[in-house]
């Protein structure tokens, strides 16, 4: 076994591990490389939603790709993985936020996700600790939620079994086409190699336009049934969707456990981890707008993580121009969850040349990226 | 002052000595399961001082109380998980 | 709630908090003292204390604003602390802070230990103090440490049947530890031990499980080669102490090996924040008050009265540095819990899936121990002894706290 592998991946997160599991299925050696607990950065930060967002045709195509792939796996992941469909209830305020909702069930439908819409007393019903006066909401049935650390581990495991090789509580140093090097000196040499590191991926390749948006969440004790579906405001488009400015925008999930995740927030040029009390109580304030009731629930914990942020909101996924051996599986923003497995599904397909399932086009490194305001 | 207290657990009427604890009340309302674990253990309170979170009840519809360091109020309404 | 300004605040109305609120104060200082009990007097002054109520009094005359059922859980500006009530919120303001967050029981698991009416020594006390019933109820008392003859004697005192303690260090340790003591001390021992005639003191002791089908009905215990089994109605067992250290974490003071780590004025790393107390290492009562006066004066400007006390806490901490020697936990109680053995009670994680872990942040994150409303202040302590594990990582909210008070 000497250090040569077919594939080295710089980062033992969501988006790593998928990549790990797909390519070591395909019959690629591959090695792993990870310097914190497996799922240690954004993976552990976000909510782990699966969800099909359609901020645009190439997000929509991915992020539907990738949530089919969740859905046929559902059955075979072990309980702490949680996953559960709990479905998507985007939630409208107003009649101009209701005709976005039935603009978006169009689309939704065009491409063949199940979605319907719901009035003010439907969603009411479905949802009785949302605030009354709401106008209803686009109910997306089949997204979901899962634990991302324990899913993760799950296809680390699973590549593993496979012959892969986990470097975990080792950091990459430098990465190039030759492969890793790690910190100590020791190459791990391999055919190609894959910046995996979401935030940190500029670190280990200058200059690619990946910037980290920082987030807050908070985790509440048990209260089984207050919520039921994943709420996300329509105007958590917009918030994900700005380049510059600082925002909140309401989401609120349940976990299997009952306990609620509550978010959510985004800042740009932000280094440190601690909690920013002025983001946090906006973002708090929002959430309460849409769910009052949350005022009197028990928050156990609040914590922040780093998204990975592209210009054009797309994740950067395939060879670097210039340097075929250097890929990159990063860039992922808010749905690094949702679309790991299509990253995963993707690098194989790129590495081994096998057609992928939807183009690959949009999200290879080198595209031109208008930053869209 | 009175010297005691009298509230409900899981809708059984109990006097307490004032001044006294939730932990009190559901102790004499002959309760030992203060509260479920998320496995369905039976579990009741541990360190007496508010850091363990095992003697959660719900006292007048607010769950997740620390019973132990709650003092009785005439006519609360204590409810536990067990 | 109205939010309000002091001079001084003190975190934590044990007799550390008690002794520095008083000195802030007699230095004409603006001074609250805050602590999430609803009764001054921490642990060791719970219930009917007369020394508490004589502090208290004075705390009184000098204009000490008492906040009860007050708990810290953020400190979301320099400065400033959020607070929680059962009612509402509110956020103080500070020139200076006095951390006496005082300490918790040390709880290791072994099989049974979640049965309810298996609580911590101090535990069972402060529970009987907050009106438990225990007359007639047969307890044993088990675990390390002064506090089990303490527990024992106020067990007796209000009429519980005390089967035995169990004391885990050996006969040796403990007779090296009352030979060091200083004369007070070793006579205040000695007259505990006389009280508690009839009840049996084994050292070399331990607890090896706890049965029971819906709440404790008896220990098993280990003593040299012999094991046994006592029936009885509760197990009060704690091994030994583990300082509050959750807030002085948040505010970003520095820790040492036993606890915030403080100068000679009790000041710590933070500027204009002092701890004092077992928070700052365990010693015991009289370290605690020695400690609570010489901050309560820093705090208020009096240097002087400060290192009048100098003299006094150097030998307090002498007994102290006896106390943890003596009562070092054995390495025979890494071996209790079984693979299937809660570690977590919160999560319910047993201790097989814990020590498939690197380190404390991988079994948060893989096992979600440590992530419960205690967020690892019971499991934390047990995993530190038994994986050697580097407990850490503090976030707000220090104790949980409502949505509407975290966005205030």
């Amino acid at each position: 076994m000497g250090n040569s592998f077919d594939v080295a991946i710089a980062g033992g997160g969501i988006v790593g591990a998928a990549c790990a599991e797909e390519c070591a299925a395909s019959g690629l050696k591959v090695a792993v490389v990870e310097p914190g607990p497996i799922g240690g950065g954004a993976t552990a930060a976000g909510m782990g939603h699966i969800v099909v967002m359609d901020d645009s045709p190439a997000q929509i195509a991915l992020t539907n790709y990738s949530r089919s792939l969740w859905m046929a796996r559902a059955s075979e992941f072990p309980p702490d993985v949680e996953f559960v469909a709990t479905g998507t209830l985007w939630v409208a305020a107003d009649e101009e936020e209701m005709a976005e909702v039935r603009r978006k069930l169009g689309v939704y439908h065009s491409i063949g996700v199940r979605a319907s819409v719901l009035d003010a007393s439907e969603l009411a019903k479905e949802e009785p600790n949302l605030r009354p006066g709401l106008a209803g909401a686009l109910l997306v049935p089949d997204d979901g939620v899962v634990y991302p650390p324990c899913a993760a581990r799950y296809q680390l495991e699973r590549a593993r079994q496979n012959g892969a090789v986990l470097r975990i509580g080792e950091a990459a140093a430098s990465l190039s086409g030759e492969g890793i090097k790690l910190r100590d000196g020791t190459l791990i040499s391999a055919g190609i190699t894959v910046n995996a590191t979401g935030a940190w991926a500029p670190e280990l390749t200058p200059g690619i336009e990946v910037r980290k948006r920082k987030g807050h969440l908070v985790i509440t004790d048990r209260y089984p049934g207050w919520v039921r579906h994943q709420l996300v405001e329509l105007g958590y488009l917009k918030s994900a969707h700005s380049t510059t400015e600082d925002s909140v925008a309401f989401n609120v999930q349940p976990r299997k456990t009952g306990q609620l995740l509550i978010g959510s927030s985004r800042q740009f040029g932000v280094e440190y981890g601690a909690i920013d009390h002025h983001m946090l109580t906006r973002m708090l304030r929002r959430a309460q707008e849409y769910m009052p009731g949350l005022a009197d629930l028990s928050a156990i914990r609040s914590w922040t993580g780093f998204r990975a942020a592209t210009p054009d909101k797309l994740p950067l996924i395939g060879p670097c121009p210039g340097n075929e051996r250097l890929y990159l599986a990063t860039g992922h923003e808010g749905l690094g969850i949702t679309t790991s497995m299509a990253t995963g599904k993707l690098v194989a397909d790129l590495i081994l040349r096998r057609t992928p399932a939807i183009p690959a086009e949009p999200y290879l490194p080198g595209r031109k990226q208008e930053a869209h305001a | 002052m009175p010297d005691s207290v009298r509230l409900t657990v899981n809708g059984t009427g109990v006097e307490v000595p004032a001044g006294a604890m939730v932990s009190t009340a559901v102790a004499l309302a002959d309760v030992s399961a203060y509260r479920r674990s998320v496995s369905g253990e039976p579990r009741g309170p541990l360190c007496g001082m508010g850091i363990c979170f095992e003697c959660r009840v719900t006292i007048d519809g607010r769950a997740h109380c620390r019973s132990c360091q709650v003092v009785c109020r005439p006519g609360m309404e204590v409810r536990t998980d067990g | 709630m109205a939010d309000r300004e002091f001079d001084v605040v003190v975190v934590g109305a044990g007799p550390a908090g008690l002794t520095a609120a008083c000195r802030a104060a007699e230095c004409g200082k603006h001074v609250a003292m805050l602590d999430d009990n609803p009764l001054p007097g921490g642990q060791i002054w719970r219930g009917a204390s007369k020394e508490a109520a004589a502090w208290m009094r004075r705390a009184e005359r000098l204009g000490v604003e008492w906040m009860a059922g007050a708990r810290v859980f953020d400190a979301p500006e320099p400065q400033r602390l959020a607070v929680e009530t059962f009612e509402g919120e509110c956020r103080i303001g500070y020139r200076s802070l006095i951390l006496a967050t005082g300490a918790r029981e040390r709880f290791l698991p072994f099989p049974g230990w979640t049965l309810p009416n298996v609580m911590g020594a101090g535990g069972l006390q402060a529970l009987a103090k907050s009106g438990l019933p225990i007359a007639g109820k047969r307890v044993v008392i088990a675990g390390s440490g002064p506090l089990l003859l303490a527990v024992a004697r106020y067990m007796k005192t209000h009429a519980a049947d005390v089967r035995l303690i169990a004391e885990q260090a050996s006969q040796g340790a403990v007779t090296r530890f009352a030979l060091r003591c200083p004369p007070r001390k070793l006579l205040q021992a000695i007259g505990l031990r006389a009280g508690l005639v009839g009840i049996p003191y084994r050292t070399g002791c331990w607890p090896v499980s706890a049965q029971g089908k819906d709440r404790l009905e008896s220990v098993t215990l280990r003593c040299g080669d012999r094991t046994w089994t006592e029936a009885c109605d509760c197990l009060a067992c704690g091994f030994g102490l583990i300082p509050n250290l959750e807030l002085a974490e948040l505010l970003g003071c520095r820790l040492s090996q036993s606890g915030v780590d403080v100068d000679e004025f009790q000041e710590t790393s933070e500027a204009g924040i002092f701890a004092a107390g077992e928070a700052t290492g365990i010693g015991g009562l009289e370290l605690s008050l020695v400690e609570g006066e010489i901050a309560g004066c820093a705090a208020g400007g009096n240097t002087d009265g400060a290192k009048a006390l100098f003299g006094a806490r150097s030998s307090h901490q002498r007994f102290a540095k006896a106390l943890e020697e003596a009562f070092a936990l054995r390495a025979e109680l890494r071996d209790l819990p079984r693979p299937e053995t809660f570690v977590c009670r919160c999560e319910d994680v047993t201790f097989e899936r814990v020590r498939a872990c690197s380190n404390w942040r991988e079994a948060k994150l893989h096992t979600r121990c440590g992530m419960g409303p205690c967020q690892g202040r019971i499991c934390g302590g047990a995993v530190e002894f038994l994986l050697g594990w580097r407990v850490e990582s503090v976030r707000p909210p220090v104790l949980p706290a409502r949505v509407g008070s975290m966005s205030r």
